[in-house]
């Protein structure tokens, strides 16, 4: 590692110091692929730090993620995890969570893995209350594969499949997922680098499905098509144009191209989980105490 | 005096400014020379102003910067 980049300035060397963030990653697989000024790895800070708040021991926590730039997170945490196949990543976890309840299943995917090829299971999760944890991170397309348009793509964007713009309606995530029955629901931009640690947080203490939106910028994909700058200037809007609004209707939280974002906590209630309901349910109609347990063979 | 300290692995980053944009007390700038990647480093210009609060830490999404308080009473080794 030289130095020889550095202009002359002050170089504070703390040898013994470390990056708090390294435990939770798989150093040997770092630098990652992620482009210059891409957002994914700035959510994984937050998601360390979440980890590390929440107390909860890592030999307990699993990450599931499906295909796309943010779902190599899977590959790139420390922890157990597994990269499932495009859009079935909640399937998966699915699985996880009932086999191993003690689990903290963490599903951790992009908008279009989730919300496009995967919505069908991310509305029946929610509708379960399964707790599971699931954070979207959005970059408003399909970008591994060259940024085509997604059903989370603002009206009137430029992508690989829509050189005239889009013209479809756009996806509002936290409206989707209320509807559903989601019992947790925020949504930050990775500006907000302290409000996604808090709401990740709170998201793995809650029980029940839980859901963190982070828009995020594709700088490579998304932005450079549509002239809206780099990754800092992404940024720097998302600082100008969110705007905080705890408890906002998700009737409201709608994206557009170049409007303001509402970014805040959307939805905390309490509601059966699924593993309780199918308890309660099973020991009413069987007479007697009935405990969840999947057979091994 | 220093609250706290940054330290940067150059050979990581990949120049995006995240860094340098969000610093509060604007400790970092970035580099006019490369690293081996081709991309411009930051380094600490104004090391007096760290708090060691790690905000560069949690915006780097290249894992390649943090920060660190000082412990109260502490040394400020250099
Ligand atoms: C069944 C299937 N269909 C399509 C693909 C191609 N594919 C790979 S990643 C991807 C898009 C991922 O988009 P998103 O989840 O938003 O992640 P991003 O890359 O934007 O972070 C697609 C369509 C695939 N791998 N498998
Ligand atoms: S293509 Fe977009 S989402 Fe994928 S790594 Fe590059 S900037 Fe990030
Ligand atoms: S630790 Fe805080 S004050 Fe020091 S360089 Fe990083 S962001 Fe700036
Ligand atoms: S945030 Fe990280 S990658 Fe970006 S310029 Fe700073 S050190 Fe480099
Ligand atoms: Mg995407």
């Amino acid at each position: 590692m030289s130095n020889a980049v550095m202009e002359p300035g002050t170089l504070v060397q703390e040898p013994e110091a470390h990056n708090p963030v390294e435990p939770f990653l798989r150093m040997e697989r770092i630098p990652h692929i992620w482009c210059p000024g891409c957002g994914i790895g700035t959510t994984v800070n937050c998601f360390a730090r979440a980890l590390m708040n929440a107390g909860l021991n890592t030999d307990k926590v699993a990450v599931v993620s499906g295909i796309g730039c943010s779902g190599r997170v899977a590959g790139y945490v420390n922890l157990d995890s597994f990269h499932t196949t495009h859009g079935r990543a909640i399937p998966f976890a699915t699985g996880l969570k009932l086999a191993n309840p003690e689990l903290t299943v963490v599903v951790y995917s992009g908008d279009g893995d989730l919300a496009s090829i995967g919505g069908n299971h991310l509305i029946h999760a929610a509708r379960r209350n399964l707790d599971i944890k699931v954070i979207c991170v959005n970059n408003l397309v399909y970008a591994m594969t060259g940024g085509q348009t997604a059903a989370t793509t603002p009206v009137s964007s430029t992508t690989a499949t829509s050189p005239y713009g889009t013209f479809e309606p756009t996806l509002n995530l936290p409206q989707l997922l209320e509807a559903a029955g989601a019992t947790y629901i925020a949504r930050w931009t990775t500006y907000h680098v302290k409000q996604l640690e808090k709401a990740m947080t709170e998201a793995l203490k809650h029980k029940g499905f839980s859901f963190v939106e982070v828009l995020s910028p594709c700088p490579t994909l998304f932005q450079r098509r549509n002239h809206l700058g780099d990754g800092l200037a992404t940024m720097k809007f998302y600082k100008e144009h969110s705007q905080t609004k705890h408890g906002a209707s998700t009737a409201d939280t709608g994206l557009t191209k170049e409007g303001d974002i509402v970014v805040g906590k959307f939805v905390v209630k309490e509601r059966e989980e699924y593993i309780e309901g199918m308890t309660r349910h099973f020991t009413e109609h069987l007479g007697r105490p009935f405990e969840f347990k999947v057979r091994t063979c | 005096m220093a609250k706290g300290f940054v330290k940067i692995v150059a050979e990581r980053c990949k120049g995006c400014g995240f860094c340098v944009e969000f610093c509060p007390t604007h400790v970092l700038a970035l580099s006019s020379a490369f690293n081996q990647k081709g991309y411009h480093p930051p380094y600490v210009s104004e090391a007096e102003k760290c708090s060691g609060c790690d905000l560069c830490g949690m915006y780097c999404p290249d894992f390649a910067i943090f920060g660190k308080r000082y412990p109260v009473g502490g040394t400020h080794a250099r």
